[in-house]
């Protein structure tokens, strides 16, 4: 699983750090950052959560690719 | 069926689409755009170019500046499969027939409808002859703006709300003389209260814009063009430009008669369904139950109208229970190279307290009601929101807020009743 933030949308205020706050943290620069990349699978309704709750849709979710 | 093509418009059409909506959408709004962001206009928009404004003005007027569209149009109309019509203007609904009544005459029937036509800005109370009076909501009066302010060396702005405060910082940021006449004592004094409306002021006042509180515009003065601005207290300013930013009211006129009840915008239930059957609101015009006090609520900020839009279209077309709507407010502003965040229900009605220093930029307000944390206004504290949001949202005790601020933004004095937390190094 991997989580990708779009620096252009997201503008800080942190929905997710709310829902998970050992996965995501909103930075000095304003920006949401990961704290743990690749994210811990089970982790991921919370996630999913986040995603679906970014009013500025700045995060997606994408599997990874099998390695 | 979607009335009104921005933003809680679109996040309603995608959220419908996403929660499996395979039916028609329709989305009807009445600028010819695609829809487009609308805080970029009070901010880069209008300079666009890292230079001045009036560099390149003549190419404006064959191509005027593009905004950030909200979505791109293949994506909406082909990706979404959304019918969107531009252009087209509602002028009235038929509750018991249940149909959209267009500018052409045109009735659309709908089974479930969204009505997100947001708000207008407030129109100065007097008319005056005098060109050079500028409002700014829409892409066409930012457009309009931005090129007056490539022929400005004074600006006058009447109101030191948001959009009046951004666009004040925007302009003198690039050389133009800023001033903005206010007529209460503290700017947005009854938005965030007294505490933290001084604070707000001093951004200004440091970075060389003129603010002048407590009087009125009375009269604009000038021959086919405003040149002076007047004040109740005498005073005349000179001006090339104004713009007139006192607020915005809601674009509920085609709903009179409509049998949707509206107070003071279009009322809701907490599941922003309207008292017409069917019929559902979001966005700035959106007024729904507080979720938290007593009374109702309505919201003119950005994630409000994405959230809303969503929330309205998931229990428009849902078959199961609808979800009740209850928000945490967020609002962002940039002033200069400040950010302003502001996160719950200031209750300006209790004491702030201010943590950190106005001067250098750099402090937080926290609000509360009784013991517990409400709210807090952060400029430049961009970590600090995230953690403020969960404290409020949990309803977190006010000694908690208090020290939780304190440590990510030690004071040089500690305010008193604060602990005072040593940082590790
Ligand atoms: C210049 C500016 C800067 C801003 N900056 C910020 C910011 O920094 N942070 C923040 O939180 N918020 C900001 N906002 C507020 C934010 O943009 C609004 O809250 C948001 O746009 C509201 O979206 P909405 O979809 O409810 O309404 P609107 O964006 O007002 O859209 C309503 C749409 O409906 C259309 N319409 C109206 N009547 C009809 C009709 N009868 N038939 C068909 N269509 C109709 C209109 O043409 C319009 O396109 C700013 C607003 C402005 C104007
Ligand atoms: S919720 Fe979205 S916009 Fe907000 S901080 Fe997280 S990623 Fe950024």
């Amino acid at each position: 699983m991997n989580i990708h933030i779009d620096p252009d949308r997201c503008t800080g205020h942190g929905v997710c750090e709310g829902l998970a706050e050992d996965i995501f943290e909103v930075g000095d620069d304003g920006l949401a950052h990961l704290l743990q990349d690749p994210p811990p699978n089970d982790r991921r309704e919370v996630i999913e959560q986040a995603v679906q709750q970014c009013p500025t849709l700045a995060l997606r979710l994408a599997d990874a690719p099998p390695s | 069926m979607i009335v009104g093509a921005s933003l809680a418009g679109v996040r309603a059409a995608r959220a419908a689409r996403h929660a499996g909506h395979t039916g028609t959408i329709i989305l009807i709004g009445a600028e010819e755009h695609l829809p487009y962001d609308r805080p970029p206009l009070s901010k880069t928009f209008l300079t666009h170019s890292s230079d001045h404004p009036a560099a390149h003005e003549p190419d404006e007027q064959a191509h005027p500046p593009a905004p950030a569209v909200l979505m791109a149009e293949d994506e909406l109309r082909d990706d979404l499969g959304v019918d969107l019509r531009l252009g087209v203007t509602a002028t009235g609904l038929d509750t018991d027939s249940r149909e959209l009544l267009l500018h052409d005459q045109q009735r659309l029937p709908y089974d479930r409808l969204i009505i997100a036509t947001g708000a207008t800005a407030r129109r100065w109370p007097t008319t005056t002859h005098l060109a050079g009076l500028h409002y700014l909501r829409t892409l066409d009066d930012a457009r309009a703006l931005r090129a007056a302010l490539a022929r400005t060396t004074n600006l006058v702005i009447i109101g030191a709300g948001f959009i009046g405060s951004e666009v004040a910082a925007t302009a003198t940021q690039h050389g133009i003389h800023a001033t903005i006449v206010e007529t209460q004592d503290t700017p947005l004094a009854h938005a965030v209260g007294q505490t933290a409306g001084t604070a707000l002021a001093r951004l200004h006042t440091q970075a060389g814009t003129t603010l002048k509180c407590g009087v009125q515009v009375t009269d604009f003065s000038g021959t086919g063009h405003i040149e002076q601005v007047h004040l109740s207290d005498g005073s005349v300013l000179p001006a090339d430009t104004v713009l007139v930013g006192i607020g915005a009211v809601p674009t509920t006129g085609w709903l009179t008669d409509s049998g949707v009840a509206l107070d003071d915008g279009v009322a809701c239930d907490p599941y922003l369904a309207t008292s017409a059957p069917g019929v559902y609101a979001a966005g700035d015009l959106a007024r729904f139950p507080h979720p938290r006090r007593e009374g109702t609520l309505r919201l003119e900020h950005w994630t409000a109208a994405a959230e809303q839009g969503a929330h309205a279209a998931r229990n428009a077309i849902t078959t199961a229970a609808p979800t009740r709507y209850e928000p945490v407010p967020y609002v962002w502003s940039d002033w200069y190279s400040h950010r302003i965040q502001i996160i719950g229900d200031p209750h300006t009605d209790q004491p702030s307290t201010l943590i950190g220093d106005p001067d250098t930029g750099q402090f937080t307000v926290l609000y509360r009601h009784n013991n517990h944390i409400t709210a807090a206004l952060a400029v430049n504290q961009p970590r600090a929101i995230a953690k403020l949001r969960r404290l409020i949202t949990q309803k977190a005790p006010w000694a908690d807020a208090l020290t939780q601020t304190t440590t990510l933004n030690p004071p040089a004095t500690p305010p008193a009743g604060s602990r005072t937390e040593s940082r590790a190094t």
